[in-house]
């Protein structure tokens, strides 16, 4: 991630020698490298399917151009932007029910070693399992749509934070966790002075899986259950859209998913930068 | 509570605080890591275990501690054992890097529920005894080694402990540094007056700080030789030059060289 770069300039007028402004150079290079390579790698491959489509004649039901898409997403904005909307609500809550149980269960399994024992591996069968074989059978027992799509999201998405979150509770500094001992801590106060800060940096990476995670649980869920409607997700526009042979509102439909992808990554990452910048090495800017 | 100046008195008078008698520690698999231990520590003492690898020394220490049991003897603390008795510096700094440095060293009141607010004069009293009173919202990543290994001496003693237990504290250190230490360290037990058992390697090390110094062997870990070391406190570097210092630190390393002849 790049945002540990927008970092303090160089103090100016400290560049001495002539190996320190080239070192000065390669960084401020690097920099816009950045975000102005895949940039360009974009808008290549941008014109390239324009010229392609056009060239080759190429009917729009079969492979839009990226103009039409565009024109078909400002078209069509309020029906996907309501879809939109649904899938993000399903995905967040999914995201949130599995912070919860994720660290609850983490927490549970450090605190008892009969607890991991008997329930870890079925955390692990849940998690090998594809969602895509279980969720019809969740939608046969569930009725309500929404905790059904809830149900299949937080499945995906929940171990990442488990396996990671017991990790981090389990590599507390065994000297600080013997200092503790010596000062009569309780369990509770084990857990909340050393433990749960230890896990954080662990949580965190965690938690950037499980949101990309959570949006795939939310949309394969939506692909499973198919039912329409006023409040139906993103992957129903799109498997509607393709029906119907709207093949630019199809890509539309991905571009909005997408998108969103990369927003949840992004806020997690800055998450984590914000949680982590005054100690954490993943954090900290080093010179050299 | 630190800052209250506890002198230490002539060593035939001074009070007891923990008896060690004949304890043993065998580990499962029948390896004997002490034998024999006896140990009696006495309010203002500075004693040194010396030995080499695998002799106990650090098995002494986790026995204080209470982080385990003897196998056989007993350790009994004059007037009994409160949770503040023990302050505890080990070979790394060990502090919690996601706090800063006065935090770390509120832990042992955050322990007993005491809040910042009303630990923070015996919090800032601490670091001013170790020199680190302009740090107090450092975190510990922007601090050196020495100062880490402060901080860790200063989260020891801000509860005014009976003893403190050092287990090669400055093993990690890079030879200025550690002489810095051993000066600052024998600077604050003649402010405070402070009782500690100390693990070390090093003959030098010893020598200079302890009135008491324990030889050790290994295979089973025993003390073999007790050396007294009797040059008044507070010692400087004028007594590190002295021919003094030079025929007690010979006469230690005479000790443990045949401590390590028996363990062969």
């Amino acid at each position: 991630m790049s945002l540990a770069d927008t970092g303090a300039p160089d103090p100016a007028g400290a560049l001495v020698d002539a190996e320190e402004v080239a070192r000065a150079r390669a960084r401020t290079l690097e920099r816009t490298g950045r975000w102005l390579m895949p940039v360009l790698v974009m808008a290549a491959l941008l014109i390239a399917w324009e010229r392609v489509v056009v060239w080759n004649a190429i009917p729009h039901y079969i492979l839009p151009g990226p103009g039409l898409v565009l024109k078909t997403l400002i078209k069509d904005w309020a029906l996907l932007f309501s879809a939109l909307l649904v899938t993000l609500q399903v995905t967040l809550m999914a995201l949130a029910v599995a912070v919860v149980g994720g660290v609850g269960l983490a927490v549970l399994f450090t605190q008892s070693k009969w607890a991991e024992m008997s329930f870890y591996p079925y955390a692990v069968i849940l998690q090998v399992t594809p969602v895509v074989s279980i969720a019809p059978l969740i939608f046969i027992y569930v009725d309500n749509r929404l905790a059904g799509l809830l149900l299949c999201a937080w499945l995906v998405a929940f171990f990442p934070i488990l396996a990671n979150t017991t990790l981090g509770l389990n590599s507390a500094d065994h000297n600080l966790r013997d200092l503790l001992r010596i000062y009569g801590a309780s369990r509770w106060q084990k857990l909340r002075f050393l433990q749960l800060p230890s896990a954080l940096p662990y949580f965190l990476g965690g938690l950037r899986i499980a949101g990309g995670l959570s949006l795939i649980g939310a949309v394969v869920a939506e692909y499973v259950a198919g039912t329409g409607g006023i409040g139906s997700g993103l992957a129903f526009r799109i498997l509607e859209a393709g029906y119907r042979l709207n093949i630019p509102r199809m890509f539309a439909a991905l571009l909005l998913i997408a998108a969103s992808g990369v927003v949840i990554f992004a806020g997690l990452a800055f998450l984590s930068h914000m949680l982590l910048r005054k100690w954490h090495e993943s954090a900290i800017k080093r010179e050299t | 509570m630190p800052a209250e100046p506890r002198p230490t008195p002539p060593l035939g008078q001074r009070a007891k605080v923990l008896d060690m008698a004949q304890v043993d520690k065998t580990f499962s698999g029948n390896v004997q890591a002490l034998s024999q231990l006896s140990l009696s520590v006495n309010e203002g003492d500075f004693i040194s275990l010396l030995g080499p690898s695998g002799c106990g020394k650090s098995t002494a220490l986790r026995l204080i501690a209470g982080l385990m049991h003897p196998s056989a003897g007993r350790i009994i603390w004059q007037g009994g054992q409160g949770s503040g008795d023990l302050g505890v510096v080990f070979q790394e700094p060990t502090l919690m890097p996601w706090a800063t440095v006065a935090q770390n060293v509120w832990l042992p009141f955050r322990i007993r529920g005491k809040s910042f607010a009303s630990a923070r004069g015996e919090i800032e009293a601490a670091l001013r005894l170790v020199g680190l009173e302009l740090f107090l919202n450092a975190y510990p990543r922007e601090l050196s080694g020495g100062m880490k290994m402060r901080v860790s001496i200063a989260r020891a003693l801000v509860t005014n402990p009976r003893l403190i237990l050092m287990d090669e504290p400055f093993a990690a250190l890079d030879e200025i540094t550690r002489h810095k230490l051993n000066n600052d360290l024998l600077a604050l037990k003649a402010k405070i007056g402070c009782t500690v058992i100390f693990v070390t390697h090093s003959v030098f090390e010893s020598v200079f700080l302890s009135d008491r110094i324990l030889v050790m062997a290994a295979r089973p870990g025993r003390v073999i030789r007790e050396m007294r070391v009797d040059a008044p406190y507070p010692r400087s570097e004028t007594f590190r030059t002295s021919p003094e210092y030079a025929a007690h630190c010979r006469a230690t390393s005479e000790a443990l060289f045949a401590a390590m002849g028996e363990t062969a």
